[in-house]
């Protein structure tokens, strides 16, 4: 299943390596990055493939939450059919 | 793959701008559960709400955490029970109610409705006895919902419906005096009803309805407030646009969200409900809408205009963004349960008979209104009088949900909690309808032609 994946936070060194080595832990496979500094903040956004993952989307979805909030990110996962719906005709 | 700003856009609508489904309603028929035998009848309703709704607030929970949308209320309509209790031998229909609040406990939705009557024409046996124990069975219990039909276009209004809900309005108020009159909060009367309506309190589902079925109503005031910003000045055209945009986006949403739970729970999928719903949270309200628009406080000049357009530009975009739509589908403009209506109301900018202007153009009428405890029974009636009239003749749905707030005076507030908000008390006109009232009968359906 495809997902997004969205990380915001203060910038500063090794978000990325973080969140990426803590997707390949749960095998989540990273099909697209896309990155900036919006407003001073950290913003990145990640198609990812959840097939592989043997935890429930639901799971997952509470463990990024709470990886990133030790880490002062705001974590998320969501389905990517809630941007299609809203984006795309 | 999506736009960068695609995403941060939606992500930010959910988090700062209050954008969720309000409600998945599942709508359960009763109908193969009237038993002679009430005590039975009783048995086979809860046994049957428990199971078909038995992974309702599951499936919304799953949903909610894989598409990072919240839903805020999962909860279900039921046959209106007048029908269902109508063999059974009992008159006092406050047992059934109870049985409703415990499989809503049970299943663990928030809200149950279909407590309900259609009495637009006459009553029935069922129905007389169930709009008798209205008051008893709301005071009662804690989840359940009531509503009662007592107009329709085709039908007109039976003036002895309105009486009777005047008194029983009062009486239910009388009984949770202790608790501002709660019982109010959760009994509307209608003019049209629809059978498919997905938000309390005057969900219930209709005979016309199937077995079982999913509707479910989206929000977003806050959203279409936030789009309306970025085009400050611009003339109703560009107005209109934004908001069709913005309603499309939000309905899209909606109806992946009951696509999604219809597949899952193995329950067709009813309708989209386009309604802007406001909660009391600040930035989720519709009157900031209308007040985002260039009206000082809404209530003034120009507040009916604005809703009228509100209300069509959000259909006009919902409409294409849903494969079915129904429900009550506008703005709603309950006065407690929107911050800047509340603010308005205090201020006194906003009055009753403004309140009932605007329900010409919007769905769905007087909600959630407070007025003072000693206001008599014949002036609640006539002011629902006043509300189906404008649903009998405009061909609408219009409701009454009004609040006698037992002990309170114009000025005071009454909390009821949650997404019920507060209330301040707003005056009523002191000169008397009774001799009105005391008439009775039924007023005509009205002419289909000649229209001015």
């Amino acid at each position: 299943m495809k997902a997004i994946v969205t990380v915001i936070g203060k910038d500063r060194v090794g978000i990325i390596a973080e969140v990426c080595a803590l997707l390949a832990k749960n095998d989540v496979n990273v099909l697209d990055i896309s990155q900036t500094i919006l407003k001073g903040y950290f913003t990145m956004v990640m198609m990812v493939d959840t097939s592989g993952c043997k935890m429930a989307f639901s799971e997952l979805s509470k463990l990024l939450q709470e990886e990133g909030e030790h880490t002062g990110l705001s974590v998320r996962i969501q389905r990517e059919d809630i941007f299609e719906a809203m984006h795309r005709i | 793959m999506f736009k960068r700003d695609e995403i941060l856009q939606t992500i930010e609508m959910i988090d700062q701008q209050h954008l969720d489904i309000r409600t998945i309603t599942m709508g359960i028929s009763l109908q193969d559960c009237a038993r002679e035998s009430a005590e039975n009848c009783c048995n086979k309703i809860y046994d049957k709400i428990t199971r078909c709704a038995e992974k309702l607030v599951k499936t919304g929970e799953d949903i909610e955490s894989e598409f990072g949308i919240p839903i805020v209320n999962k909860r279900i309509a039921v046959t209106p029970i007048a029908k269902v209790a109508a063999s059974s031998d009992t008159e006092d229909y406050t047992m059934f109610a109870e049985t409703l609040d415990r499989a809503a406990k049970e299943v663990g939705v928030n809200f149950i409705g279909g407590f309900s009557a259609l009495v637009h024409k006459g009553f029935t046996l069922g129905d007389i006895r169930l709009i008798n124990s209205i008051p008893t069975a709301l005071a009662a219990t804690e989840r359940v919902c009531s509503s009662v039909g007592v107009a329709t276009t085709r039908a007109g209004i039976n003036m002895d419906a309105v009486r009777l809900m005047g008194r029983q309005i009062v009486e239910a108020a009388r009984l949770t005096a202790d608790n501002g009159g709660m019982a109010c909060a959760k009994l509307v009367v209608f003019s049209n009803p629809v059978e498919d309506n997905p938000f309390m309190a005057g969900a219930y589902h209709g005979e016309g309805e199937p077995e079982c079925v999913i509707n479910v109503g989206v929000s977003g005031p806050g959203v279409v407030h936030h789009a309306l910003k970025a085009v400050r000045g611009e003339s109703f055209d560009v107005v209109a646009e934004t908001i069709k945009k913005t309603a499309f986006r939000i309905t899209r949403m909606g109806q992946l969200v009951a696509r999604e739970a219809s597949q899952r729970l193995g329950v067709p999928f009813g309708i989209v409900d386009l309604s802007l719903a406001p909660t009391p949270a600040v930035g989720d309200s519709v009157a900031e809408i209308l007040e985002e628009l260039g009206l000082e406080s809404v209530g003034t000049h120009g507040t009916t205009a604005a809703l009228a357009m509100l209300n069509d530009a959000v259909k006009k975009g919902g409409v294409m963004a849903s494969g079915h739509v129904g429900g009550l589908s506008g703005a709603f403009i309950p006065v407690s349960e929107d911050a800047n209506m509340i603010a308005a109301a205090e201020r006194g900018d906003l009055n009753l008979d403004k309140l009932e202007a605007m329900t010409c153009v919007c769905s769905v009428g007087l909600d959630m209104i407070a007025v003072p405890g000693d206001t008599p029974a014949e002036t609640i009636s006539a002011i629902i009088a006043d509300e189906a009239a404008i649903g009998m003749i405009n061909n609408k749905t219009t409701a009454v949900r009004i609040i006698p707030a037992p002990g309170k005076k114009v000025g005071d507030t009454v909390h009821f909690g949650g997404l019920l908000g507060s209330a301040p008390v707003m005056p009523v006109h002191d000169k008397s309808s009774a001799a009105f009232i005391a008439r009775g009968g039924r007023i005509p359906a009205p002419l289909h032609s000649l229209r001015n």
